[in-house]
C-alpha cells in the first residue's frame, strides 16, 4: 500500500513535470518540431511516389517500364514505358547545358574577374538575378512566339516545336543560375595566386587558364550540376515548345516529351494504370533529380572548403 | 617577340570575347522585356484588372463584332492573392522556426538530415509537387479546390524560407546571443528579441524572393487549383490564378489576344517583389 502511494505521489509530479513545462522547454519543443516538418513532408512525399506508382510497375516490371518505349493507351491494350520521356528530358537537358556553358562562363569570368567590384559588375548581377526571377509560362510565350518562327525560318523545323527549341529556352532560363553561383567561385580564387602567376609573366588569359578555372573548376562544375537539376525539373516551358509527341526523339529537330512534360500534358485525364505509370514517371525524375542535387551539393561543399 | 605578341593577343581576344557573350546574355532579358512589354501595353485597361476572364462565346461574338475582347484578369487576381495569403500563412512562421532551430542546433545528427532535406524538397519539381497534392488532397476532397493549390505552394515556398532563415541567423555573431542569455533572458527572448530583428533584413529578402518563386508557377496549381471562370472566394471549391489563366489563355485561340496583358501583370507583379527584395537587402544589412 505504502509503495503504491509513494508510486503513485512520484507519478503525479512527473505529470505535472509533463503539463507545467517551462516556457523556453516549450519553444525549444516547437522549433524542434517545425524543423520536423520538411523531413516530414519529404518522406511521405517519396512514400506516397512509390505507393500510387506500385500498380504500373507490378504490371510491367521496373526493367520494363524504364526500357519500353511504347505509351499506348487503346482499351485493352494499355502499354506504357518511360524511355521516350527519360530521353527527350536528357536530351533536351544536355543540350541546354552545351548552349549554357559558353555564356555562363564568359559572363562568371565577366562579373568575378575582369570587372570584379565595378559598377558594370553589379548591373549584371542585377541581370541575371532578374532573368532567374521570370516566371517560366512567361519564358514559354516567348519562346513559342519569337523563337520557334526563328526556328522555322532557318528551315531546321517545319512546325518550330522541338528539342532544340525546347533547349534553346532551357539554356536561357539556366545560364543565370550557373553563372551567378561560377562567379562566387571565381572570386573567392586568392589574389596572390594569380599576382604570383603575373609576376612570373603569364598574359591574363594565360592566369586564367592555369590558375583560376584550376583553382574555381570543382566549384564551377557543381554549378552547372545545379543547373542541370534545374533544367531537368522544367515544366511549362518545355510542355509548350517540345511538340508533346509519345514516341522516341529520333534527332535534336524531332518532337518529343519530357519527363515533367509527359505528366503536364497527360495527368489531368488520366486514371488506373496510366495515372499510376505517370506516378511512377515522377517517381523516376523525383530519384534523379535528388541523385543530382546531392552530388551538386557534396561538390560545392568540397569546393568551399 | 612575336611568340609574346600571339601571347598578348590571345589574351585580348578572351577579354573581348568575355565582354561579347556576356553582352549577349543581355539580349533575352530585353528580348523577353521588350516584347511582353509592347505586347501587352496594347490591350492593358483598368478594367482589365476588375473583370474576369471572358468565355470562349464572348471573346468569339465580340471579335465577329469587330470590337476588342473584354474581360480581364480579375478571377486570376484574387486567386493569386488569396492562395499566396493561405500559402504564406503556413509556410513563413513553420520555415522561420525551423530556420532558427536549423541554425542554432548545426552540428546535430536532427539538424543535418533535416537540412538535406530541405535541398531535396528545394530542388524538387514544382510538378511532383502539384502530382503529390493531388494524391494527398485533391482525391480525398474529392475535388479540385484553392486549399489544395495553397498546400502545393506552401510546399514550394517552405524550404525557401527554411533556407534563408538558416543562413542568416547563422552570419550573426554569437556574442548577440551570449549577450541575450548573460542578462538573464530566457532562451524564447533570446530568439524573439534579439536573433530575428537582427536577421530581420535577410529573412525578410528570402520571404520576398520565395513569394516572387511560387507567384508565377503553373506547374504545381494545374492539378490542384484547376481554374476557374469567374472571381471565387470559397476557398473549398476550384480557383484560378494569373498564371493559369496564361496558360488557359495560351490554349484557346480566342484568348489569346489577353495573353500577353496577363503576362505584363504577372511579370510587373514579380519583378517588383524582386527589385524590393534588393532593396531590403541594401537597407537593412547585418
Amino acid at each position: 500500500m505504502n509503495t503504491l502511494n509513494s508510486y503513485r505521489l512520484r507519478l503525479s509530479e512527473k505529470m505535472s513535470d509533463l503539463t507545467i513545462l517551462s516556457p523556453d522547454t516549450r519553444f525549444k519543443g516547437l522549433l524542434w518540431a517545425a524543423a520536423l516538418v520538411v523531413p516530414l513532408i519529404c518522406v511521405a512525399m517519396l512514400l506516397s511516389l512509390i505507393s500510387d506508382s506500385a500498380l504500373a510497375f507490378d504490371e510491367f516490371g521496373f526493367f520494363r517500364f524504364v526500357f519500353s518505349s511504347q505509351w499506348s493507351y487503346s482499351q485493352g491494350n494499355e502499354n506504357y514505358g518511360a524511355l521516350p520521356f527519360i530521353m527527350g528530358t536528357l536530351e533536351s537537358t544536355f543540350l541546354a547545358l552545351a548552349f549554357c556553358i559558353p555564356f555562363s562562363l564568359t559572363v562568371a569570368l565577366f562579373v568575378g574577374e575582369y570587372y570584379s567590384g565595378r559598377k558594370i559588375a553589379t548591373l549584371f548581377g542585377t541581370i541575371t538575378d532578374l532573368l532567374a526571377g521570370i516566371p517560366s509560362i512567361i519564358y514559354g510565350l516567348w519562346g513559342f512566339y519569337v523563337l520557334r518562327p526563328i526556328v522555322v525560318a532557318l528551315g531546321l523545323s517545319d512546325q518550330g516545336s522541338c528539342i532544340l527549341t525546347a533547349s534553346l529556352v532551357l539554356a536561357v532560363m539556366i545560364v543565370p543560375y550557373a553563372a551567378s553561383l561560377s562567379a562566387e567561385f571565381i572570386k573567392m580564387v586568392p589574389a596572390e595566386l594569380k599576382e604570383a602567376a603575373y609576376a612570373m609573366g603569364a598574359t591574363r588569359a594565360e592566369v586564367m587558364r592555369t590558375v583560376v578555372f584550376p583553382a574555381a573548376g570543382s566549384g564551377i562544375f557543381s554549378a552547372f550540376i545545379l543547373a542541370i537539376g534545374r533544367a531537368l525539373g522544367e515544366t511549362m516551358t518545355v510542355t509548350m515548345l517540345i511538340g508533346n509527341t509519345n514516341q522516341l526523339p529520333t534527332s535534336l529537330f524531332s518532337t518529343g516529351n519530357t519527363m515533367a512534360s509527359i505528366i503536364a500534358n497527360q495527368f489531368g485525364e488520366a486514371d488506373g494504370l496510366k495515372l499510376s505509370s505517370l506516378f511512377a514517371i515522377a517517381l523516376i525524375l523525383f530519384a534523379i533529380k535528388a541523385l543530382i542535387n546531392l552530388i551538386g551539393k557534396i561538390l560545392i561543399h568540397r569546393a568551399q572548403r | 617577340m612575336d611568340k609574346l605578341k600571339f601571347r598578348i593577343f590571345k589574351s585580348h581576344l578572351l577579354h573581348y570575347s568575355v565582354v561579347v557573350l556576356a553582352a549577349l546574355m543581355a539580349v533575352p532579358l530585353v528580348a523577353i522585356l521588350g516584347k511582353v512589354a509592347v505586347e501587352g501595353f496594347r490591350n492593358l485597361t483598368l478594367e482589365f484588372l476588375f473583370q474576369p476572364a471572358p468565355t470562349t462565346y464572348e471573346a468569339v461574338m465580340a471579335s465577329a463584332a469587330g470590337h476588342a475582347i473584354p474581360g480581364g484578369i480579375s478571377n486570376g487576381l484574387v486567386g493569386t492573392l488569396l492562395m499566396l495569403l493561405m500559402s504564406s500563412a503556413i509556410s513563413i512562421p513553420v520555415g522561420i522556426l525551423s530556420g532558427v532551430f536549423l541554425a542554432e542546433h548545426r552540428s546535430t545528427v536532427f539538424a543535418k538530415v533535416s537540412s538535406y532535406m530541405t535541398d531535396i524538397l528545394q530542388g524538387t519539381p514544382s510538378i511532383i509537387l502539384g502530382v503529390i497534392v493531388y494524391a494527398w488532397i485533391v482525391i480525398p476532397m474529392k475535388g479540385y479546390s484553392a486549399i489544395a493549390g495553397s498546400i502545393a505552394l506552401c510546399i514550394m515556398m517552405l524550404p525557401l524560407i527554411v533556407r534563408s532563415t538558416e543562413e542568416a541567423v547563422k552570419m550573426l555573431s554569437s556574442s548577440y546571443k551570449e549577450a541575450a542569455l548573460a542578462l538573464g533572458g530566457s532562451y524564447f527572448r533570446t530568439v524573439w528579441k534579439v536573433l530575428l530583428p537582427s536577421a530581420f533584413g535577410q529573412i525578410f529578402t528570402g520571404v520576398l524572393l520565395a513569394v516572387s518563386r511560387i507567384v508565377g508557377e503553373t506547374a504545381p496549381l494545374m492539378f490542384t487549383a484547376l481554374g476557374c471562370a469567374i472571381v471565387q472566394w470559397d476557398v473549398t471549391q476550384p480557383m484560378s490564378s494569373v498564371p493559369l489563366l496564361i496558360w488557359q489563355f495560351f490554349n484557346n485561340p480566342t484568348l489569346q489576344p489577353l495573353l500577353w496583358s496577363a503576362s505584363l501583370v504577372l511579370l510587373v507583379f514579380v519583378l517588383l517583389l524582386n527589385v524590393s527584395s534588393k532593396i531590403v537587402t541594401n537597407k537593412w544589412k547585418i
